[in-house]
């Protein structure tokens, strides 16, 4: 049915598809399985005509396809559901669902034909969907079943479905795999990108595995497990090797009982999480990126509103959990953001002013407490500091930050939250994006930090940096803590387990 | 050489604008060059031309000052306009009512009311952002009309001298004239209204240079504006930084109000601007949003409305409505910056952030 | 007071409410596409001028009222270029649009009928008071049937909402935004030809005062929505009515006028009462004045 052949794209220095090759054959559920970042959700938006590829070809039921456009795609009967839904949410469902492809004429949307005809999708695919709801009004669940009837109503005999079971609880879940189901009875095609094993093993016929922008092999779902897919998803080959000393443990820096965050919707992003952190001792945070560790990580800097909050967080014995992000970092919490372009830098702005971010109202940014006007030699001082001792390179205080690259970007930020010379130093991402020069030196500093006796909470997408850093490691699924392990003893197919199935 | 680069796009966009002028002008039946060489000369004589130059361009450099901060807080003040006529009136009244303390008193009490009643009308719009999400550009637009209809009341109904037909109040108190520069420059006569709020407007250079990159107060407007999401990581509130940016530039803007009131006319005279507001927003993109730009955009447009005067008078067919449209013209190419830059250059001075 | 609210008032009401109402709607067609219009003050004297010059030089106003709306074309033209293909600032884009317009027609003037920024007097029989009082009228049900009833509708609001999803249906935006922003070009030059060869004989500077602001008020006011913005239009055109016909009629108890001022305020207070959400709250469109990126 479909077939993308050595599709390659990049988007500017990153490879997102490198020779990717995958097969689904019709009338099948195939599912493409790997970590975030593995090139699935680019190789489908090519399928899609979302993306162009740089080379590669794509083949529809067998023949070659030039799709530049979604409008390409939908003409050839391919249909796609994005993990965001692209849906108009104050139009009803009708109008999202007819939109661009209306019945009637230029002068008159026949709306009663689109009504009807949406009924009849909606029975023949068991969708149960109101046809004049308006759409903000609908449960994440249903959205869905609109992006599908969307698809179907343009006659997409193949559908490929982005993350689907990302936003659905258990129960949704099940009733979306028996539409899945349905489908596939009535000679759909569906191609389902997930990273969760479980639905892979319960929906798919067949597997392709994804990693590191390539296609590792294609697998019939019945001759497989999960341990060999987690295997095949995770379990590259070690590029690095940590040497850490045994950690010397003291008391409890952080204290997290029962922190409960509500995202849009007011579903839980956070479960209930308790746990420590000790000084002395990094804790890895495992998981699956998007199940909580984001969430995580902003509540316990101090930038998520109370208002979204329930439960309790201690730092020191001292209850923080209603405390702003300047507050806490004055008690000596210090953030390294998943996202540096988003939360991390001013990108406008020199490194001499990037430097100070945080601290911009005190010492040494400032000549005296509580004055309000900038020390700038101190502050040039303060970044060179920074600069030489954590080797950002072009060694420039008044580069702007844009220029420089990604490796030098994240080792300024690291530079500045090692600065603060914080009791407790939250992590995420610490070396996404970077080179492997720089990961080799930011994982040193992480080390050296703990053994100067600072409690640092890790998150990581790369389970590998994980285990490698960590001295205990809590497993996160669906925002909630579901295990802990001893990294120097579990492998990382038992975590990946943990990870993709939360039990 | 970055300088250059930055000189360099505001020196094109004036020149598209003067080259579409000049085609204006040929069609209607004048000499460009004849009307350029007019506007320039007329512009740049001494001491009447430089004096009224420099005089049209005290109010631009505070307006274009006011639209800079707010734009650097990451905020579009169009209500500049309705800043400047609060505290142009809120001025004149403190000069009326208290005319007879003495000058040392007076005249700061006279800038306070300026600057606080400017402050407070552009810091509505930033608290209305702030607490409710509401778009400062349509509660700055919205704020203009009411700003012009509250002191066209209060000059009609509270502040006129009996039986006098022009919309303006009485005279202010003499202890609150500002000196005009022709009473220290020696052959610059008096007569020619630039006073010493020029000077102000130097020092608003200066000091709106120093506040935004030199304190912790401005280092967090500017945080706010570029990046909030990262201002809020460095522990910044950006509600309040909102508030700060609008209530900044209102006070800017209200010192118009001062070069107006005590320094040219010693009353409040209704409908005095002649687009002050609207035309900063042209002196601050054209300034690239730089307190030295602005100075160099709000000479420029000093020069144009001065010499459009005699533009007017003196050509057959050209009237001093080149001047708005050639400032039309400019804001427009320095808006559409991506048209010489190619489509691959999207961001720059026009980035502003979505808070 | 009873003798203020007569037919006259109501009259009086209409004509000031149909060029809200023609701009209005203009606003509507361009900002429900997603693109901010602050420029309809422009447009309007754009419209004005071109339509009180032209029915002067043709002797025909329904030759002028055709190229009042070539006019407002042109300008909605520039906007639309300059905010759909160059991306530029929507705020700063219109209001260069205003500043240009309080200045060409002025410039024209000045050379063509040598006079500062007025054309000359039209007489009575090349007026049109009436044709774009119903034109306002007609078009209320119509923006509102295009809107909810024709699949460019559908495609125009979606476009506003969400261009992402619009794209991914197969719609082309930008050819949606541009088709929105050019009819509010066509129907705010009605508005501002009704000004000059409708309610008076001629054009005058800056004739407009303000009303494509308030047409903008009303836009907010009435939520971006044909029949709740024409109320908004008849509401603020029925504040002005009144304080045209109230001067030197009702009285303060203390016996001096109510200040006309207090009521032009109303429009703007208003507008500001409902954007902060005190009464019922007014959602802009969701991607109004962002430039449409794909990717």
């Amino acid at each position: 049915m479909l077939e993308l052949r050595n599709i390659t794209k990049r988007f500017g220095d990153v490879l997102a598809n490198d020779q990717v090759n995958i097969t689904v054959a019709p009338g099948t559920i195939h599912a493409i399985v790997g970590e975030n970042g593995a090139g699935k959700s680019t190789a489908m938006r090519i399928a899609y005509g979302f993306y162009t590829a740089d080379s590669g070809e794509i083949l529809i039921d067998g023949t070659v396809c030039p799709i530049a456009t979604p409008h390409d795609a939908i003409a050839r009967g391919v249909g796609m559901v994005h993990q965001h839904f692209m849906l108009v949410g104050p139009m009803t469902v009708a109008e999202n669902i007819v939109l661009g492809a209306e019945p009637g004429s230029a002068l008159a949307l026949d709306r009663a034909k689109a009504s009807a005809d949406i009924r009849r999708l909606s029975d023949e695919f068991k969708l149960a969907v109101d046809p004049d709801a308006i759409v903000d009004t609908l449960s994440v669940g249903q959205q869905q079943r609109v992006e599908l009837l969307k698809a179907l109503y343009r006659r997409a005999r193949l559908l490929i479905l982005d993350e689907p079971t990302a936003v659905l609880t258990p129960r949704e879940v099940e009733e979306f795999f028996a539409i899945l189901r349905s489908m596939r009875t009535q000679g759909k095609t569906v191609v389902i990108i997930t990273h969760k094993l479980s639905e892979v093993l319960a929906i798919s016929d067949e597997v392709t595995v994804m990693r590191d922008g390539r296609s590792v092999r294609r697998l019939q779902t019945k001759d497989t497990n999960a341990a060999e897919l987690a295997h095949l998803m995770v379990g590259r080959e070690v590029l690095l090797r940590v040497d850490k000393p045994e950690a010397t443990v003291g008391t409890t820096k952080l204290s997290v009982r029962n922190l409960l965050v509500k995202g849009p919707g007011a579903i839980a992003r956070l479960d209930r999480v308790s746990f420590d952190v000790r000084a002395g001792e990094i804790v890895g945070i495992a998981g699956v990126e998007g199940n909580g560790q984001t969430e995580l990580i902003e509540a316990l800097a101090g930038l998520t509103p109370p208002s979204q909050l329930s439960g309790e967080v201690r730092l020191d014995g001292q209850d923080i959990t209603r405390l702003g992000a300047r507050i806490r970092r004055e008690l000596g919490v210090a953030h390294i953001p998943e996202d540096r372009h988003r939360r991390g830098l001013l990108l406008e702005f020199d490194l001499a002013e990037n430097s100070i971010l945080g601290v911009h109202y005190r010492k040494p940014a400032v000549a005296y407490a509580g004055g309000i006007f900038l020390d700038n030699p101190a502050i040039r001082r303060h970044a060179a500091g920074i600069i030489d001792a954590f080797d950002v390179r072009p060694a420039n205080p008044d580069l702007s930050a844009r220029a420089l690259s990604g490796g030098n970007q994240q080792k300024l930020i690291v530079g500045r939250e090692f600065d603060l010379r914080p009791t407790l130093l939250l992590v995420s991402q610490p070396t996404r994006g970077v080179d492997i020069g720089a990961i080799e030196f930011i994982h040193r500093k992480l080390i050296a930090l703990r053994d100067s006796g600072c409690a640092v909470l890790l998150v990581s997408a790369e389970l590998e940096e994980v285990t490698s850093l960590s001295d205990r490691v809590l497993v996160i699924h669906a925002g909630r803590i579901v295990g802990e392990v001893d990294p120097t003893i579990a492998t990382v197919e038992q975590i990946g387990l943990l990870m993709t199935r939360g039990h | 050489m970055k300088l250059l680069r930055e000189l360099m796009f505001p020196l094109i966009a004036v020149l598209a604008a003067f080259v579409l002028g000049a085609i204006m002008v040929l069609i209607v039946g004048d000499s460009p060059i004849q009307t350029y060489a007019l506007l320039f000369s007329s512009a740049l004589s001494w001491p009447d031309g430089i004096g009224y130059t420099l005089f049209y361009a005290t109010p631009l450099i505070f307006t274009g000052l006011a639209v800079l901060v707010a734009f650097r807080g990451g905020l579009l003040n169009i209500g500049a306009e309705g800043q400047l006529y609060v505290a142009a009136f809120a001025t004149a009244w403190t000069a009326i009512v208290f005319a007879n303390l003495t000058a040392w008193v007076l005249l700061p009490l006279c800038f306070l009311a300026a600057i606080v009643a400017g402050g407070v009308w552009g810091a509505i719009p930033g608290l209305l952002k702030a607490r409710f999400g509401s778009h400062e550009v349509i509660n700055t637009i919205m704020l203009n009309f009411v700003a012009v209809a509250l002191v066209s009341y209060l000059t009609q109904y509270h502040y006129k001298a009996p039986g006098d037909p022009i919309m303006e109040t009485t005279t202010i108190g003499a202890g609150a004239h500002i000196a005009r520069l022709g009473r220290f420059i020696p052959g610059f006569p008096e007569r020619i209204p630039l006073n010493l709020t020029f000077v102000f407007a130097l020092l608003a250079c200066l000091l709106v240079y120093l506040f935004l990159w030199r304190t912790t107060w401005g280092y967090e407007i500017r945080a706010t504006g570029s990046n909030p999401s990262a201002a809020e990581y460095g522990g910044i509130s950006i509600r309040r930084q909102m508030v700060l940016a609008m209530a900044v530039s209102g006070a800017l803007a209200g010192m118009v109000g001062v070069n107006e009131v005590l320094g040219y006319r010693y009353r409040y005279y209704d409908g005095f601007s002649a687009n002050y507001g609207f035309t900063g927003i042209a002196v601050a993109l054209l300034g690239r949003n730089h307190p030295v730009g602005v100075l160099l955009a709000a000479l420029l447009f000093g020069m144009m409305i001065r010499g459009g005067i005699f533009v007017d008078a003196f050509t057959n067919h050209v009237s001093k409505d080149l001047v708005d449209v050639l400032q039309g013209i400019v804001i427009l190419f320095v808006a559409a910056e991506a048209m010489f830059r190619g489509p691959f250059a999207q961001y720059g001075l026009l980035k502003r952030s979505k808070v | 007071m009873r003798d203020v609210f007569t037919a006259p008032l109501v009259m009086s009401t209409l004509r000031l409410a149909t060029p809200l109402v023609l701009a209005a709607l203009g606003g509507l067609f361009s900002e429900r596409a997603g693109v901010i219009n602050i420029a309809l003050e422009g447009t309007m004297l754009a419209g004005a001028f071109t339509a009180a010059a032209v029915t002067y030089a043709s002797g025909s106003p329904w030759v002028g009222l055709l190229a009042g709306m070539g006019a407002g074309v042109l300008i909605a033209a520039i906007h639309a270029l300059a905010c759909i293909r160059y991306k530029a600032d929507q705020v700063v884009s219109g209001t260069a649009i205003n500043i240009l317009m309080f200045g060409v027609p002025g410039f024209l003037s000045g050379a063509f009928f040598l006079s500062s920024g007025s054309t000359p007097q039209l007489p009575k029989e090349q007026l049109i008071p009436y044709t774009p009082m119903v034109m306002a009228g007609l078009l209320v049900p119509l923006t509102w049937y295009v809107l909810y009833r024709t699949p460019f509708g559908l495609r125009l609001r979606s476009v506003g909402e969400n261009p992402a999803a619009a794209d991914a249906a197969g719609v082309g935006v930008a050819a949606i935004r541009y088709t929105g922003v050019l009819l509010s070009g066509v129907l705010a030059g009605i508005g501002g030809a009704y000004l000059s060869i409708g309610q008076s004989s001629l054009f005058t500077r800056n004739m407009t005062a303000g009303r494509g602001f308030i047409a903008l008020a009303a836009l907010i006011f009435g939520k971006w929505r044909p029949v709740q913005t024409m109320l908004a239009c008849l509401l603020f055109g029925f504040t002005e009515a009144v304080s045209i016909q109230m001067q030197g009629v009702v009285k303060l108890p203390s016996g001096e006028d109510i200040p006309v001022q207090f009521v032009q305020m109303v429009p703007y207070l208003l507008t500001i009462i409902v954007l902060a959400g005190f009464i019922g709250h007014s959602r802009p469109p969701h991607a109004l004045g962002i430039p449409y990126q794909k990717g």
